[in-house]
């Protein structure tokens, strides 16, 4: 009988892997935020300059934005495993897949999400959001920016194999998208318009983890069929 | 200790690579699959290594006398198991070191003795070294893998042989892209394992030095007519 | 008894030649209840009290809406049985059921914005049940893109199948999700009439009209599957025999 190491171990060192690994990327950071700010010059650019014009897309608009820049970024979050076999060594390790994609998800989201948040009060300065509603920017986006990395990762997973997979990509997961980014604006809505927001802050937290439970384990199943050629 | 392969069959865009395939391997085995291109060597351990299942047939792995027999999809099986593919399985932004300490943190174990189970301990970081200057790639240890040649980068996968101590190695032409000192220190770990009661599978191009060297030509399980 | 139906249903062959009259006999059970619902609903049923002839097109549009969200839960449950069961037939209703479904939504949409010309005076409104269809014809063509995207068979089913079941855990969520955000912007919307109590003498056609999408999903089901089968085993020997006796 033989014994691997444990799952917390795993778990662990599958952590310090992703972290080291975009640590050493930090450049990799930097791209969904500008991605990010070009897009806000647009907006007035294609628009109008107006602060009664773009006070009321904020909102929407801000959620939209974020929403691309994270769908930009998701495919690579399995396509250098995938190309340097990482990922077979994963799978054969005997320990379950679930933990590594886990592991790589929330490493995602810390990359890309989490900037992306602290960012947001800024950039909502620039579309003339009201200040009242910029916590609820912030929490919005902290709580839906890591639903978009775990729904996300299940269409990288399930394209990664295509060597040209990024449209698709984003084809598969658009729809999926659908609540995130109902509930989230919506959460920033009620703040501008002062109404309370706990129901949906409440839903939005409820998917967050529906989603960590279930979208790691849809994610392993699609890289095990990726690998299966 | 055995790996039995029953009748395996497996196709490729309706072409059969090869059918009707049985072997068995037990401890001390060295098996080299030969053929040509395209003949279906990857594709047999990718099979065995349980990462291809549009196959027909089974892979049953013993691990020992007193244990039943297990599909290769097993935790037994896995844990067992050593599989180093085409692809390295070096992440290039990461040091030498940093890889094989993530990828034994994963598989890195030791047999379990007298019955304490708490003896589940991960390769030390100086087995670690230990493997990597016996690759001869002492002084890279903490160099990123970007920096280091295909060679290299191969180099530090195999190293992962030298401080393993799991009994079935699967290994997709271990040789490529190493250099004839290399390719001596390989052989002769091979044989070592071989001591030691491990199975090895492999492919190469090259005339393996390995005695009792068993062979598999898959030439003789093309066309054949399925039972 | 019942398992060694599911397995006989495993196997494209049996299908195949069990189906054949079924095939014939839903064709035209369906097309007799198509053209009676429709002669009954746009000929004899009574007009609506406040929009005139022109809510006769709830006949073709609502059943359509309902098969075509039927369409998906066959398409999940498919997947679902292909995965754990690892069945050849399973895969094939899933390609099917994306194809049929994905028309449908498709018809359920165009209808809809014929029937709201007349009554909002626009093509085109973003209502919940609108938008969340609109997302339905999305996840179909998802899933439709990436089963062609594949070259192999077998990747291109399993992994339709799992994005498959994802949409459908995610469906609920996402009709809820509609729902509320529509109720967020009211203001903008036209209210609609709500769910009134409908008269026997427009719900009998329009019972016969659903049961009538039913049959002919089951009966484009079973000859898409069929042609599919055709398709997928068309270097056995069962299936060449077949081309020979053809000839």
């Amino acid at each position: 009988m033989i014994l691997l190491p444990g799952m917390a171990q795993t778990l662990k060192a599958c952590f310090r892997r992703e972290l080291l690994i975009g640590f050493r990327n930090r450049g990799d950071i930097a791209n969904p935020l500008i991605f990010f700010l070009c897009m806000l010059v647009f907006i007035p650019l294609g628009i109008s300059p107006d602060s009664q014009v773009l006070a009321p897309l904020a909102p929407g608009m801000i959620w939209v934005i974020a929403l691309l820049a994270t769908l930009l970024s998701l495919d690579r979050l399995f396509m250098t495993d995938y190309e340097d076999g990482s990922l077979e060594q994963m799978l054969l390790s005997g320990q379950p897949l679930y933990l590594t994609t886990l592991a790589k998800i929330w490493v995602h989201w810390m990359m890309t999400g989490l900037p992306l948040t602290l960012l947001s009060p800024l950039l909502a300065r620039l579309m003339f959001l009201p200040s009242e509603a910029f916590a609820a920017l912030v929490l919005s986006l902290l709580l839906g920016t890591a639903v978009l990395s775990f729904i996300g990762a299940i269409g990288a997973a399930l394209t990664v194999a295509l060597k040209r997979g990024g449209l698709l990509l984003s084809l598969i997961v658009m729809p999926l998208y659908v609540p995130a980014l109902i509930l989230g604006s919506g959460i920033v809505q009620n703040a501008v318009e002062g109404f309370d927001n706990q129901a949906y802050v409440a839903l939005l937290a409820a998917y967050l983890l529906l989603c960590t439970m279930l979208a790691p384990l849809a994610a392993a199943a699609a890289l095990r069929v990726s690998l299966d050629t | 200790m055995q790996l039995a392969l029953n009748k395996l069959h497996f196709e490729r865009e309706d072409r059969a690579l090869f059918t009707d395939l049985c072997a068995n391997f037990s401890a001390g085995d060295i098996v080299q699959i030969t053929g040509e291109n395209g003949a279906g060597k990857t594709s047999l351990l990718r099979v065995i290594a349980g990462l291809c299942t549009q196959y027909q047939g089974e892979v049953l792995w013993h691990a020992g006398p007193d244990q039943a027999p297990v599909d290769h999809q097993h935790y037994d099986f896995r844990a067992a198991l050593l599989y180093l593919g085409h692809a390295p399985g070096v992440n290039v932004s990461l040091s030498a070191r940093e890889n094989l300490r993530w990828f034994f943190s994963l598989c890195g174990y030791q047999k379990e003795q007298a019955g304490d189970t708490s003896l589940v301990s991960v390769v030390s970081d100086q087995a670690i070294v230990e493997a990597l200057a016996q690759t001869g790639m002492r002084g890279y240890e903490d160099v990123a893998c970007r920096y280091l040649s295909a060679g290299q980068q191969r180099r530090v996968a195999l190293a992962k042989l030298f401080c393993s101590a799991a009994p079935l190695w699967i290994l997709d032409e271990p040789f490529t892209a190493i250099d004839k000192a290399g390719v001596a220190a390989l052989e002769a770990r091979f044989q070592a394992q071989r001591e030691a009661g491990g199975i090895i599978l492999l492919t190469s191009h090259q005339n393996l030095q390995i005695e009792g060297l068993r062979t598999i030509d898959l030439s003789e399980y093309q066309g054949r007519e399925r039972t | 008894m019942a398992w060694q139906w599911f397995h006989r249903m495993g196997s494209p062959r049996w299908f195949y030649e069990k189906f054949a009259p079924w095939e014939k006999g839903l064709a035209i059970i369906a097309v007799i209840l198509l053209v009676v619902g429709a002669i009954w609903g746009l000929g004899f049923s009574p007009a609506e009290r406040l929009q005139g002839n022109s809510a006769r097109i709830l006949y073709i549009h609502v059943p359509a809406a309902i098969v075509a969200m039927a369409g998906y839960y066959v398409m999940a449950i498919s997947g679902a049985v292909g995965l754990i069961w690892r069945m050849k037939m399973a895969f094939i209703s899933l390609k099917c059921a994306a194809h049929i479904g994905a028309v449908l939504t498709f018809l359920a949409l165009f209808t809809g914005a014929l029937w709201g010309k007349p009554t909002w005076g626009t093509y085109w409104e973003w209502d919940a049940r609108m938008t969340s269809t609109l997302v339905l014809l999305l996840l179909y063509l998802g899933i439709i893109a990436l089963q062609s995207a594949y070259s192999n068979q077998e990747a291109a089913d399993k992994t339709s199948a799992i994005l498959a079941l994802v949409g459908s855990i995610n469906i609920p969520i996402i009709y809820l999700s509609v729902k509320f955000w529509n109720t967020l912007h009211q203001g903008a919307t036209i209210k609609i009439t709500g769910e009134s109590s409908i008269d026997a003498s427009m719900a009998y056609p329009l019972i016969t009209m659903i049961l009538a999408y039913y049959l002919a999903f089951a009966w484009l089901m079973i000859a898409h599957m069929r042609a599919e089968i055709l398709q997928r085993e068309r270097k056995t020997v069962w299936v060449q025999d077949l081309v020979k006796e053809s000839e």
